[in-house]
């Protein structure tokens, strides 16, 4: 059931660690930078935050390095509290589900208010 | 400026362990009474604890007091001991709360009128405060805790003696690991191994790397790859209630950490193997 | 891959749960010291907010329901309750970061000392203030974010 050896699976989480932190920090900031936070979350301003490339990348950036270090973390502590294969096998192929409905749900997000800015 | 403020923090550490280890509170008392934990699953004793009062002078030691306790008051008591000088790791147990070894434990280090003494959690419980080890002493086999080189025989045309050469700076890299007396305090403590039975724990990893950082060991990719597991060394999360708590310095918690950093790339192997050296008699 | 695989006598042995401290002793800050204190907030902020990640994946979908929707779940959300859930969200995000970037130097094995000759009292060379002052490091960071994250909700920035 492993196609990554586990050292290879820590150094992806410890690496999605640093460039999360980049990515989420950037975030914020354009969220309390360019004008007051309340403004920030009317419609309109949201829905313009859509229409820039830069800021969907960030935001499929975060999504993709956030769900593979926190769904690997939660791995982690699953695999920690009982130790069967239908167990370990079960935790594995749920995170990696989990990272990958996440990831794709919040690319749909992504995708639909890109085109509601563009009506 | 980064050196200067690490230099002052590592003053203010030193100036702090020297205060502290001046200022060690002594609680003296004349009697203390020992409340022990007494379970026997195999003569259908339920768990329960017994209350023992017995006297006690500044350097008594909870083994002492357990000790007198089985002598004079309850000869029942189930206990494991044996070098009473915390050479031999038999008597762990947990002391208010605290993995320790009970020789090493005097009663006046120890607040309070009553003394919990409990069995070290995570070992199957045997009875009393009695343990077994044999998971533990498995996970540290596992470890092929043995020097391993390929070319341990050098055949010489005569009779002259021969070593492996290690320097000073070689022996100091892995001796304080080696310094273990598997008491099996680290195993107790350690939050990973209260859940997750197939971690080894941090005495088989330190051994681990005690034997990979030795320079007259060869099999060191073969020792990396025995704990790159799912349930080897990537489960421990630097808690360092280990290091906490053993008494020989042993430090797994060091051990375990750079072990880690050869593997993932923060340090390299740069160990340069030992050499077997002819040992010349001058009178020859 | 770690011997016992496969030999399923041995791995019955090695599963027995008997006397095992369980979830209550990670569960369990104390005892320990403050490494063992950092290891479980860092689990807790972890769990917390991976759990937040997936309710702000979700709330910040409704944004294609139209205005009406999204002004909906402002209303939800931009409550007093709310700003505080974030102030909350803010610190665990602040410490989890700090320690994690503290950790990753730690697992390397940076900043634990050098391995040597133990003498007594037998301290721990890796229990170091130089790690340890990471840990309140991070929960200062964690203090001074969560304090401008609620003058930023709660000021009306």
């Amino acid at each position: 059931m492993t196609m990554l050896r586990e050292s290879q699976i820590m150094k992806i989480h410890y690496i999605t660690a640093v460039a999360a932190l980049f990515v989420v920090a950037i975030h914020i900031l354009m969220r309390i930078a360019f004008m007051p936070y309340g403004m920030s979350l009317e419609y309109g301003n949201v829905i313009a935050n859509y229409q820039s490339i830069p800021y969907i990348i960030l935001l499929e950036s975060i999504l993709v390095l956030v769900s593979i270090h926190g769904f690997n973390g939660l791995r982690v502590i699953l695999l920690e509290l009982r130790q069967s294969k239908k167990w370990e096998d079960g935790v594995t192929i749920l995170s990696i589900a989990a990272m990958i409905a996440l990831i794709a749900y919040g690319t749909r997000t992504i995708i639909i208010a890109n085109g509601l800015g563009v009506g | 400026m980064t050196e200067q403020l690490i230099g002052k923090i590592e003053t203010v550490e030193k100036k702090h362990e020297k205060e502290k280890h001046q200022k060690e509170k002594e609680y003296l008392r004349n009697s203390v009474s020992l409340k022990i934990y007494r379970a026997n699953k195999h003569a259908g004793e339920s768990p329960h604890y017994d209350r023992i009062e017995v006297p006690v002078q500044r350097w008594t030691t909870v083994l002492d007091a357990l000790l007198y306790a089985k002598a004079y008051k309850d000869q029942s008591i189930g206990i494991r001991y044996s070098c009473r000088m915390a050479s031999c790791g038999s008597c762990g147990m947990k002391i208010n709360g605290i993995p320790r070894l009970a020789c090493y434990t005097k009663v006046s280090e120890l607040q309070g009128s009553e003394i919990t003494v409990e069995p070290l959690a995570n070992f199957p419980h045997i009875r009393d405060l009695v343990t077994d080890f044999s998971q533990f002493f498995a996970h540290h086999r596992n470890m092929e805790p043995y020097i391993q080189n390929e070319h341990p025989d050098v055949i010489t045309g005569n009779n002259k003696l021969t070593e492996f050469m290690q320097s000073p700076e070689d022996v100091d890299k892995y001796l304080q690991f080696s310094y273990c007396i598997k008491c099996g305090l680290c195993y107790s403590a350690c939050p990973t191994v209260a859940t997750d039975t197939k971690f080894p724990g941090p005495q088989a990893l330190s051994q681990a790397y005690r034997y990979f950082t030795d320079n007259r060991d060869t099999a060191s990719n073969k020792r990396l790859n025995l704990v790159d597991d799912r349930h080897g060394i990537w489960r421990c999360h630097f808690a360092g209630s280990c290091s906490s708590v053993c008494p020989k310095g042993v430090d797994p918690a060091l051990g375990i950490q750079l072990m880690r950093g050869h593997l993932l790339g923060f340090a390299k192997n740069e160990k340069k193997t030992a050499e077997l050296k002819e040992r010349l008699k001058k009178d020859d | 891959m770690l011997p016992w695989r496969g030999n399923i006598e041995l791995e019955r042995e090695l599963a027995d749960r008997n006397n095992r401290e369980g979830m209550k002793g990670w569960l369990n800050p104390r005892r320990y010291g403050w490494e063992r204190v950092s290891y479980w907030l860092q689990r807790l902020t972890g769990v917390g907010l991976l759990a937040y990640f997936v309710g702000h994946t979700y709330e910040t979908s409704q944004i294609t329901g139209g205005p009406a929707l999204w002004e909906a779940f402002l209303e939800l959300s931009q409550t007093p309750l709310g700003h505080m859930i974030l102030i909350v969200v803010i610190g665990m995000c602040v410490y989890h970061s700090a320690n994690g970037i503290r950790l990753i130097f730690a697992h390397g094995g940076k900043g634990l000392g050098k391995p040597g000759r133990p003498d007594y009292p037998y301290d721990a060379v890796s229990l170091n203030y130089r790690q340890k002052s990471g840990i309140w490091i991070a929960l200062i960071l964690a203090a001074v974010a969560m304090l401008y994250g609620a003058s930023v909700l709660f000021g009306g920035e």
